[in-house]
This record gives C-alpha cells, structure tokens and sequence, in this order.
C-alpha cells in the first residue's frame, strides 16, 4: 500500500472560514505550547488559564493589557501596510526607538519652555518624524540599490539600539539621575497623562484606535492603497500599470515607520518619562507586532483584537514567570511557536492537502 | 517487433471534484497510424493522455493493448508498455550534452563506455527518421526545434511505439514544424502510432490519418481525416459554425499614428535587441509583427509602451514625442497595451474583477477624486465591460484568478479597448487561448480598426496576421526582414524571412508614398 500526499491550490474562502483558520492555528499552537509546559512539568491547563487570568481576568491585569496593547496596535497597524505592499519592514523595533529619541530631544531642550498642549503635539508629531525617517533608509535602499529590505531593516535594529546607548551613557545623560544610563526626566508638561489607577497613556491609546481605522480607509479605498495591493500581489502588473514604486515604497515605510515611532512616544513620555536602554524602552514590540499583523491577516481593525490578544499574553507572561517560576524566555518562546502555526494554517488555507492511496 | 499493434482505451472517465474531465471516453489507434485528439482548452485532451501516460488514475474504464486489459498505475508501466510522451514543456537538463541527457533514464547501457554506445545509437536513431543532432551539442545551444528531436530521440531510445505528443508545434517555427511532421510521417512509416494533441485544425488536416473531437469531457465525433473539412471540424469543436474569414472591409489608409525612427533598444543583456528599427503604423490598420519569440519584439513594444528606456532613436505619437516617457504618460496620450503572458502582466490575480478593471486607469476621472478612489463608478464600469465584452464571471466581486484564461483576456481586451486608444498594442493577444476566445478576440481587434483606431499586433500565429493584418513585418534579430501587404507575392516565403534566410528591399516606404 503506497500513501500519496496530493495539494492543490484551495478557491478563494470565505470570511467567517478564514476566522476558522486562524482560531483552528491558535488553539493547535496552544497544543504544542501546553506540551512544552508539560516538559517543564506544569500542567498545561493550568499554565493557560494563569496566563489568560493574569492579563484578563483581573482589572488591574486587563488594565497593564491595554497599556501593552497601545504599542503593538500602532505598530502592527503600519505594518499592514508595508506587507500589503510585501515590503517586509523587520525594523519596527528600531523606529520605535527612533520615535522616542525624538520625543526625547523635544521634551527635555524644548518642553520647560512651552505649554504643555504644545509639548506633547510636538512630541508626537517629532516622533511620527524621526520613525519615518529611519525607515525610510531602507525604503530608498531597496528602490534604488536593490538591497532586500529584510536585512536592511533588521540591521538598522542594531545601528539605532547602540546609537541609543550611546546617547543615553554620553551626551544624554542625566545629572539628576545619580549616574544611572538615563537620560534626565521630562518635564511635569511632557507626561502624557494617565487613566486614573493605570498606566494606560489615553493620547496614545486614542491615535491608535483613529491610526487603524484611518489605515483601513488608506488601504481598501484610496488610490494609494490601491497602488500598493498591486505592487504587492503583483510588481510585474504594478510597472505595467506605470505605478511609480519608489514614491509608493517610500510612503509605506513613512506610514510604517511613523507609526512605530509614534509607539515610542507613548511609551517614553507615558510610562518612562526618560531615555534608557533600548530594552528597557521596548520589550520587542517591534516583533511581537509582525505576530499581531499577521495574525490580524493584514487587516488594520483587527489589529486591535489581535493587539489585545498578544499584550495579554506579555502581561500573563510576566505572572507565570513568577507565580509558576518559569524562565523570561517563556513568553519568547510562546509568541515564536504561535507565529510558525500562524503561517502552517494560512498554508492549508491556500491549499487544500490530502492524502491518497494509491497502488495495490 | 512492434509491442503495440492496437491500443484502445474503453468507456474512460475521470473526474475533478465532481466536474467531469473525460466522460465515457473510447479512443482507438493501430500501428501506422496518425490520431489527431482535437479539443478547445478544457476539453479533456491532456487529463484523457495522462490517463494513458499513467499520470492519472481514470475513475471508470479500462486500456487495452493487442486487445488483453492492461492496467498503467505510472509513467513507468506505460513506458514499459511502449508509450512515450513529448511534453509541452520539454524535460531536460540545459547544461548537459545532448547523449547525456539520452543517457539520464535509460538503463540498459554497457558498463564500458557507456558514451560512445549512446553516441552510436543517437546517429543511428537519427538517422534512420532524417532527425539531424549533434550528440555532443550542450541542450541551451539548442533551438525549440533541436530540442523537441532531443525528446522525441529520448522516447525512442526506451523503444516508445506510442508517441504521445502535446501540442508539439506551439514552440516551433513554420519551418521547424514542416520538420516535426517529416519525422511524424517516417515515424508513422516505421510502424509507429502518434498521438497529436492540438487545437491546429490546419495541423491535423495536414498530417493526421484519423482525428477524434473532444468537447467539454465527452466525444463528439469521430473521422477520416480525408473525408471532413477544417469547417466541419471546427464546428464539432466549438459546438457551432465558426466564423474563418472575417469580414475585413477595405478600408483607405488613415492618418499616421506612430511613427518609430531608428530605434535602438537594448535587451537585459545589453545586446542590440531591436537595432535600427524605422516604421509607421496608420488609423484604420492593423499592423502586425511576425517572427519567432525572441527577436526583439518584447523589447520593441516595452520601448513603446514606456516599460523599457530606448537607447537611440524617436517614437512619436501622432507627431509628438514619447521617447522614453513612462508607462503612465504613454497610457494617458492614448497607446493602450494588451501584453504578452497575461496573467504575468496583465492583471492582479488576487484581486477583484473590478480592481482589475481599471488597472492603469485607476489614477484618474472618473475613477479617482483626491486621493480616494470612487467604487461606485469603477463598478459600474466594470460591470459595463464584462457585458459589453461577454465576460463569463460569476460576479464582479470575485478574484480575478477564478477566471479562464479566455475570459482574463477578455476582461483585458476590454479594458485596454474601451477607452478608444489611438494606438492599440497587442502583443500574442490570443496565444494559448481556445476558438471561440480567439474569434472574439480578433474581431474585437478588427472592430477597433473600423472604428479608427491603428493596431500594432505581435504575434507568432501566422494565421492570425494573414487574417487581421493590412501589413506585416517579418522580425528576425531585431530588424525587418521585409514589411509585407495582405496578398504581396512574397508572402509564401514568410517562414525564410523569419528564420533570417531571405530580407527583403523594402524600408515601409510603399505605405507612405501611398499618403
């Protein structure tokens, strides 16, 4: 008896099976997570139902939730675009950095001299700027140089993290922070202000609930958007059509990388209130949001749900590892293994894959 | 000697998710004999003979050589049966010799060298069916023409006494094809049995003994090739009487609508790919290019359509210059482009019908206001073009990728012809596509003449430019080998002239005295 595995390419599918799909992925990728807690000797369901009761079932979990779930929705929101655009931006993390060394600059040479309205529109539009502008590097790399974008930006990572450690043990330091890698702390009038009992920046959280749905428009009813669809599903149509790929590629990394430096205003002017080490800024989220993009199927609203999803499993992430003593690299491991089952079902999504018999 | 004498296949079905490929299918051919398998795209042709090549398991039905039932699970059994097949696309390894690729999957070699038996039987092969191929000549050196004796050499070598061969003069020039139907009649002489694939009525008129018609996964008839004509045949094909001779009205030459002057475009690389090319297309004609793919022509029309920088000389359009403007510009002053490999180029399969339909156009009035692009309108359109150009789809709101490719070229057809270009560009419009697609697709191009349009029309189907062409120019290295008016004396030798055997002494100047 000889087994055949046979594929073919599946017809398009609807919506609701689409949703399917990735809940079906989901929950095999909490399978194979569950079995690694079994390795370490932890009953999976238990580890599961910590994890999810740490960031929902609590308010002061579901709280640290949102305030987590602010940078990933701004920064997988931008990235829906650049990977419609099948510009594969790994650089987030770095524009991220980008934005919160410009709000940085504004807040400590600009802000004591200013309104504090003033201040954080500064702050924010500085920070869209100096993202933007560090993505787009790799942008004009990769039009005019043909240089793959992947490496490009997933450098820049490293360029722009110890660029930030210098600036922070150099010329940033602060002489009020007792030689701590700090820079001196923003004044009262560049603190975004709080939700009462948290630490959900609202500013923030509000420019990226406006950020997505605006991106949805961008994408699905503008020319733009249009323009970068083609250019994604297909480059050979796209020059055909004579649409111009430098300008297009450089506003996807303009939207893009803004975004992502938008992301480290908030978390440098609403919950740091200084420059510091690069992971003490971001813990990955420059990362986990290329998780949170795909997961929403680069669709810029259901950035939020998936948003959420993954800022709770950093925050029970976080109680596992103390409440079940579990090593840091816990929640690295459970975003990577959900990633790779992420892109198996959006394989069988296209494919339809069975298995024949042939032969005697 | 022979180990097939009869092979008949009875009562053969197989289907694809419920839709039927092959339904109760019989098919019969004895030794000697040339059997056309005559079909439109989606017959069933190529799903009925990878049935017999054993790369298809059929659902129902049985095969029978000498008449005992056999049973092909692989493309092994059948070739241990003594059938070969000759693919479309040939199998082969570009960068060995011509023995070495004989000798990759045949077994029966003598340990000591192995070569030189090869080598001897290769010119003993070759030979014996007039097949003329140097054994030591690496296969990129090769032409289609070489390489195709190559595959038929590779079947004969496993002792094939069925050939099977799918579409085999789609890669081939005239002349190359008069070749293959040589050896096809030495072949048939020696006692073999061909199956031909095609949808070529002209070829199975030419070289078939019998001929078989599928249509949508069954039978339709049945023949001796000398008692039926092309008509007759076309018509069991399509289901209905095929229009051959179009009415092509008389019409007077036109204004001058492009103009291109010694132009030079280089190609990828960066070779002379057209060198030094002069000549006028006019309103109200159609002007079509001939010649073997790779001559230049793909770069020639990129070079007009913006796609590709020229290295010398002028394009106008309608006296104004449009060397070396973009895509976008070259689109919006009036020269609209059908291009080659549709599916490459053409559309976006992953998008819409109605995204589709205004690729190109999508950056201005009445589709885009601002920076928004209206749907309603381009909608609208959309629906407007499937109507107006029979775009079989379910609606407009599904993937263009879940078209047929005679729709998809429809749809584009449509979209490039709707807007009433000066010049329309079309490059191997109807390649690959079924009867009836084709039909439409040339009387949508004719139409596009009468109504005072000019044509530009590339293409490597002879019997598509003798249609619809006023004149054509034979392309051979990217020169004119001689640019020839419907009904010119010369036109007999069109296959030298594009194998750059013969150029004629004209310089497109008899069409501009004529103004």
């Amino acid at each position: 008896m000889k087994y055949k595995i046979d594929i073919a390419p599946r017809e398009q599918i609807s919506g609701a099976k689409s949703a399917l799909f990735a809940l079906i992925s989901l929950s095999a990728g909490l399978a194979a997570i569950g079995f690694i807690f079994l390795l370490k000797g932890i009953n999976p369901f238990y580890a599961i139902f910590k994890i999810f009761s740490g960031s929902f079932g609590s308010i002061y979990g579901f709280q640290e939730t949102i305030t987590k779930a602010i940078p990933l929705i701004l920064i997988a929101g931008g990235l829906t675009v650049a990977y419609r655009g099948k510009f594969w931006n790994i650089g987030a993390e770095s524009q991220l950095l980008a934005g919160a060394a410009a709000a940085t600059w504004i807040a400590l040479w600009w802000g004591p001299s200013l309104p504090a309205g003033m201040v954080v529109f500064l702050m924010f539009t500085g920070g869209f700027i100096g993202g933007a502008l560090w993505g787009i590097i790799p942008a004009v790399f990769r039009v005019r140089f043909g240089i793959n974008e992947v490496i490009s930006t997933l450098m820049l990572n490293y360029v722009a993290a110890e660029f930030i450690k210098m600036l922070v043990i150099g010329p940033w330091k602060g002489k009020t922070q007792f030689g701590y890698p700090y820079t001196d702390d923003f004044p009262e009038s560049a603190m975004l202000t709080l939700f009462p009992g948290s630490r959900i920046h609202i500013i923030t959280l509000i420019i990226a609930l406006i950020a997505v749905v605006f991106l949805f428009y961008l994408i699905f009813r503008t020319r733009f958007g249009y323009e970068v669809r083609v250019i994604g599903e297909n480059q050979e149509a796209a020059r055909y059509a004579g649409i111009d790929f430098v300008k297009n590629t450089v506003l996807m990394m303009v939207i893009s990388g803004g975004l992502a430096g938008v992301a480290g205003v908030g978390e440098v002017a609403g919950l740091h209130h200084h420059l510091t080490y690069p992971e003490s800024i971001s813990s990955g989220y420059g990362f986990t949001a290329i998780i949170v993009a795909w997961l929403a199927r680069l669709n810029p609203v259901l950035v939020i749900i998936s948003g959420l999803f993954f800022a709770g499993i950093l925050v029970g992430g976080d109680a596992i590892q103390i409440s079940l003593n579990l090593p840091a690299a816990t929640v690295n491991i459970f975003n990577g293994i959900i990633l790779v089952f992420l892109i198996m079902g959006e394989y069988f999504q296209k494919n339809s894959v069975s298995i024949i018999r042939i032969g005697k | 000697m022979h180990r097939i004498e009869t092979l008949e296949m009875k009562g053969i079905s197989k289907s694809f998710h419920g839709f039927y490929a092959n339904k109760n299918i019989n098919l019969k051919i004895s030794t000697g004999e040339v059997l056309g398998l005559l079909g439109e795209n989606g017959a069933g042709k190529t799903t009925l003979m990878n049935i017999l090549y054993g790369l298809y398991k059929p659902d129902e039905g049985e095969i029978f050589i000498n008449g005992n039932a056999v049973k092909i699970k692989s493309p092994k059994d059948s070739m241990g049966s003594g059938i070969g097949m000759i693919h479309q696309h040939f199998m082969l390894v570009q960068n060995h010799t011509v023995s070495e690729n004989i000798a990759l999957g045949f077994e029966d070699v003598p340990f000591f060298f192995p070569i030189k038996y090869i080598r001897n039987k290769i010119m003993k092969i070759s030979r014996q069916y007039g097949m003329d191929v140097d054994p030591d000549k690496m296969i990129w050196q090769l032409s289609a023409g070489e390489q195709q004796k190559v595959e038929i050499l590779k079947a004969l070598f496993l002792e094939a006494d069925l050939l099977i061969m799918d579409e085999p003069t789609s890669v081939l020039t005239p002349q190359e094809s008069e070749d293959l139907f040589d050896i096809i009649r030495r072949m048939a002489d020696e006692g073999h049995s061909i199956i031909l694939i095609s949808h070529k009525l002209d070829e199975i008129v030419g070289i078939c003994n019998r001929v078989s018609v599928l249509r949508k996964g069954g039978t339709v008839g049945e023949a001796f090739v000398k008692d039926v004509d092309k008509k007759e045949l076309a018509r069991m094909m399509v289901g209905r009487d095929v229009l051959f001779d179009f009415e092509k009205k008389p019409l007077p030459q036109g204004k001058k609508v492009l103009d291109v002057e010694n132009l030079v475009v280089l190609g990828d690389r960066g070779n002379k790919a057209v060198n030094s090319l002069s000549f006028k297309v006019y309103r109200n004609e159609i002007f079509g290019i001939a010649g073997v793919s790779g001559n230049g022509q793909r770069e020639l029309v990129e070079a007009i359509t913006g796609l590709r920088k020229s290295h010398s000389g002028d394009i106008f359009l309608e006296d104004d210059s449009i060397t070396n403007a973009n895509a976008r510009v070259v689109n919006t002053r009036g020269i609209t482009h059908v291009p080659e490999e549709r599916i490459k180029f053409g559309i976006v399969p992953n998008l819409f019908i109605y995204e589709n339909a205004i690729l190109k156009k999508h950056h201005s009035s009445p589709f885009s206001r601002l920076f928004f692009l209206d749907y309603d309108m381009i909608k609208e359109h959309t629906e407007n073009i499937v109507e107006k150009f029979n775009i079989a789809a379910p609606s407009i709101n599904v993937p263009v990728k879940s078209l047929s490719g005679g729709n998809i070229q429809k749809l584009i057809i449509g979209r490039e012809i709707e807007s009433k270009p000066a010049l329309l560009v079309a490059s191997h419009p109807t390649y690959g596509l079924d009867i009836g697609a084709t039909e439409y697709i040339r009387k949508q191009i004719l139409n596009r003449r009468e109504e005072g349009g000019g044509v530009l029309l590339v293409s490597e189907d002879l019997e598509e430019l003798f249609e619809i062409c006023d004149r054509i120019a034979v392309i051979f290295k990217g020169e004119f080998m001689g640019v020839l008016s419907a009904g010119d004396s010369n036109i007999k030798d069109i296959g030298l002239m594009m194998t750059g055997s013969l150029k004629l002494n004209s310089d497109d100047k008899g069409a501009e005295n004529e103004i």
